[in-house]
């Protein structure tokens, strides 16, 4: 029979060998998938990874959408990546991110016509703050009252829907636009307008900000107090108070960092690839980013590939859209196989299988049964680790 | 003396570690006889094998001269093997003859039960309510419903394992007449403990096991504590010097402390007062549970208290974080080592960082130093000889003694003014032990104030200076430790177990 084993440490291989695994299993899983569409599987992987890159024909066109859709996955996963790592569940950074592109898209356009190189940065600030208040709803909640981030966070976008409509067919509507329930575009706004700047790379401000968030989180995360903060408390929560953290004061540096971050993306991308604030603007950033932090194991480096990747799911998602006639869900379907094969295989981690002949002997079993109570170690429930160790 | 259970040459491998290797020993009837070891001699896997929880790889047990093999602990119990383990397993919200007609292989009926149960107790100076519920019986008495659990199935041979780490002296001495008396009528007891002191007043032989094997099988009267620890250890252990306590300036004053506890099953602690002053030890004891760890996270600040109740040095740290108080040379070591004293999955050198960062200076402007964190966690692992590969590894990969070393050199290292240490040698090796009692002392020496919480009544009668008995959440008024009797300790101590069991 096969048994789950402890190791004595968390192999380090395994940490960065299981989003591989995850991925190769969920192109197989995708394949059998797509056969059952009537599709051949091998066209629809070419299709979905390949193509969007490497295709004579549209690779032109998709190759700079990469970075644009990377982006906002990888801006708002870093953020969130700190709070995962504590233990702080920010599941509503979609709604973050709508709030940021209402304060700094209409920071922006209150200011026009006039122009200045100060708009610009000033909304991308606007945009971080909206976000971090609307982050700051849950903090305060679970601070003062205890209340569940996870659920507060998350019913909060949709409330940030709700005002979204509210702005663009009241205060924020066009005033040329013939009544449309939409903003005024970016692009007729110069100094607000996140422009593309190397044309066909599609490269803006939001992409360099991403890079330089990359490094920045990077550098945090290792070497500053506020990242070690949030490893040890991670860890476990009685270490951290003995190392004298605040978890109030963790908790809200969490989630603000977290909704900043989250609502920096959300005016990058009003003010640039959506060009306008509409109701079709959310396009679930938000939540595939929280797939793209897990995916990138909460590390700055593993988000930037796990968001590229997670970019070409979607690029390569609408090109199998209208070349083969895939339905618009299968890419979620896809995503989210990711995201489980990705918890399945993290057991890995933590355990190795071996083969074992079954027998009597009980002493035999022992390592089997602490494996199977300790298994749901994924990371979701990684700082439940706080027991005793062993004694003989 | 006939022989009872006669063990030849058992040997039991698990992945990695040889557990037992070509153990030989004889039991004979009537005999107590003491299992002596450190943790990982093999003394739990040798009574595993005996008790049928585990199967030799090799080797021959003889029950009365009779081939014996049990596959399950039922067939162990079936032919005279009872066990008392050191870990109780009652249910609390049951009384105390249903508990042991849950552990019964033959059914009785409950009048039957009851009367056996008191006929037994009384037999045995076990005294013990047959209708009492468990969940109001202190540790000695849950262990006496399990010794009479044992009783009723009259056994030849009664396995006890390290019994008196959750009583008293005042219970220790009862168990003591219990066991004697039931060694006199002809049942043998196998007695597992590293309590020497114990061993050499309760048992008529002894085997050492160190590292899996037989050392010797010696007669424990005959001996010394110190001998016997020398061949449980393998070298000579390093006691403290008995030194003259001239008490100096107060360092921590601690008035009125009142904490109520945050956890369900925790004490909540009612007016504690004391004083520590330079250069002594004071030492807490008490049986576990009784406000131990809330003590604790009082001190260490965790746990805020009002102005006024602890000042250090002229200064009102009540409301300060740990921080706060490390900063002004006020340390802790908490007693559970892995995720409370340290991170399970963080190196030594971030572990170093966890609690030195501001007296050592590890980070400048929120900058962590990591180069100075690994040369800090360095000269803990050198200084206290910390058996690790490297300050790299994770700190659960330690064993217990090593990485209790690493939290108490941690702290000693950091040149405090105060140091409060919780259990500092709660499930580590003697030898490592030793050490950190040595290293307590010395640190004393050199000026600092301790404070030990305690629950190893030796211990802490070997390096305090003053000791004061905490229970139900109340401190003893602390008396020098010179003149003092176990007993007295043992009654402050046994108190509010009592006054509990009234309740």
């Amino acid at each position: 029979m096969l048994l789950l084993e402890p190791r004595p440490e968390p192999s380090r291989v395994m940490r960065t060998v299981t989003p591989f695994i995850a991925v190769i299993l969920t192109m197989a899983a995708g394949a059998v998938l797509f056969a059952f569409l009537g599709t051949n599987p091998l066209d629809a992987i070419r299709v979905f990874f390949w193509d969007p890159l490497f295709d004579s024909t549209v690779a032109s066109y998709t190759r700079p959408q990469l970075l644009v859709k990377a982006a906002p996955l990888i801006i708002i996963a870093l953020g969130l990546s700190f709070g995962f790592r504590a233990g702080i569940w920010n599941i509503g950074a979609e709604g973050q991110f709508i709030m940021g592109a209402i304060t700094g898209g209409g920071f922006g356009l209150a200011f026009y016509p006039a122009e200045g190189f100060w708009v610009f940065p000033m909304m991308i600030l606007a945009g971080a703050f909206g976000g971090f208040l609307w982050a700051m709803i849950p903090a305060i909640l679970k601070i003062r009252f205890h209340a569940n981030e996870i659920l507060v966070s998350l019913m909060l976008v949709y409330v940030a829907f709700n005002v979204l409509a509210e702005m663009v067919t009241g205060p924020l509507r066009n005033p040329d636009g013939f009544n449309w329930p939409e903003s005024r575009h970016f692009q007729d706004y110069p100094s607000a307008h996140n422009a593309e700047l190397l044309s066909g790379t599609g490269i803006h401000f939001g992409v360099i900000a991403m890079f330089a968030l990359v490094v920045l989180c990077f550098l945090v995360l290792r070497n500053h107090i506020f990242g070690f903060q949030v490893r040890l408390a991670g860890q476990s929560q009685r270490a951290a108070r003995f190392a004298g953290i605040d978890a109030a004061l963790l908790t809200a540096m969490c989630l603000g960092l977290s909704g900043a971050l989250a609502g920096m993306a959300g005016l990058f991308e009003v003010a640039g690839p959506a060009g306008k604030l509409s109701t079709n603007f959310p396009l679930g950033y938000g939540f595939t980013a929280i797939i793209v932090a897990f995916l990138g194991r909460l590390h700055p480096v593993g988000i930037l590939l796990a968001g590229l990747l997670m970019a070409l799911t979607y690029i390569g998602g609408e090109l199998a859209q209208f070349t083969l006639n895939i339905p618009a869900a299968a890419v979620q379907v896809f995503q989210g196989m990711l995201l489980f094969f990705l918890l399945a295989v993290d057991i890995l981690v933590n355990f190795r299988i071996r083969w074992k002949r079954p027998s009597g002997d009980r002493s035999g079993s022992e390592p089997a049964l602490a494996g199977a109570s300790a298994a749901p170690s994924a990371p979701l429930t990684a700082r439940a680790r706080d027991g005793k160790e062993g004694q003989t | 003396m006939t022989v009872l259970l006669d063990i030849r040459a058992m040997t039991k491998t698990y992945p990695g570690v040889l557990a037992c290797d070509d153990i030989s020993l004889e039991i004979g009837t009537g005999e107590i006889h003491a299992l002596l070891g450190e943790n990982g001699a093999g003394k739990s896997t040798l009574v595993k094998m005996i008790y049928g929880l585990v199967r030799p790889d090799s080797g021959h047990m003889y029950l009365e001269g009779l081939p014996f093999t049990p596959h399950e602990p039922r067939a162990a119990r079936a032919d005279g093997i009872a066990m008392v383990f050191q870990h109780f397993s009652l249910f609390e919200a049951l009384n105390v003859a249903d508990n042991i007609a849950l552990g019964m292989e033959v059914r009785l009926s409950r009048s039957d039960l009851a009367s056996r149960i008191r006929e037994v107790s009384a037999g045995y100076g076990l005294a013990i309510n047959p209708d009492r519920i468990v969940g109001d019986l202190s540790a000695g008495e849950r262990q006496r419903v399990e010794i009479v659990r044992c009783l009723l199935q009259s056994p030849k041979l009664l396995i006890m394992d390290e019994p008196t780490s959750v009583l008293t002296p005042q219970e220790v001495e009862l168990l003591f007449d219990t066991l004697r008396k039931l060694a006199s009528e002809g049942t043998s007891i196998l007695y597992i403990s590293h309590k020497l002191e114990e061993i050499r007043s309760l048992c008529d032989s002894a085997t050492i096991l160190r590292g899996g094997k037989v050392v010797t099988t010696c007669t424990p009267a005959d001996e010394t504590a110190r001998s016997l620890a020398a061949m449980m250890v393998g070298t000579n252990l390093a006691v403290p010097a008995r030194r003259d306590h001239a008490p100096g300036d107060e360092l921590l004053r601690v008035s009125g402390l009142s904490l109520r506890s945050r956890s369900h099953f925790g004490t909540s602690l009612e007016d504690i007062d004391f004083v520590l002053r330079a250069g002594e030890i004071l030492g807490i004891a008490g049986v576990a549970g009784n406000g131990q760890d809330e003590l604790l996270l009082a001190l260490s600040g965790e746990e805020r208290s009002p102005p006024g109740v602890i000042m250090l040095g002229g200064s009102d740290v009540g409301l300060s974080g740990p921080n706060s108080r490390r900063r002004l040379g006020m340390l802790a070591a908490p007693e559970q080592r892995l995720g409370h004293a340290a991170a399970p999955d963080m190196s030594l050198s971030e572990n170093a960082m966890m609690t030195a960062r501001i007296r050592r200076s590890l980070a400048r402007h929120g900058v962590l130093d990591w180069t100075a964190a690994a040369e800090f966690a360095g000269d803990v692992v050198e200084r206290f000889d910390v058996r690790t590969t490297g300050v790299d590894s994770a700190a659960k990969s330690l064993s217990g003694g090593n990485l209790q070393k690493f939290v108490v050199g941690r702290e000693i290292q950091q040149d405090p003014r105060v140091l409060v240490i919780n259990q500092p040698t709660w499930g580590v090796d003697a030898a490592a032990a030793a050490f950190i009692r040595v290293t307590l002392v010395e640190l004393a020496e050199r000026g600092a104030g301790v404070l030990v919480i305690s629950q190893d009544l030796d211990e802490l009668m070997e390096i305090s200076d003053r000791l004061a008995v905490i229970s139900g959440g109340r401190l003893s008024e602390p008396h020098p430790t010179a003149g003092i009797r176990a007993e007295e300790i043992g009654l402050l101590m046994g108190r509010t177990g009592d006054s509990r069991a009234a309740a």
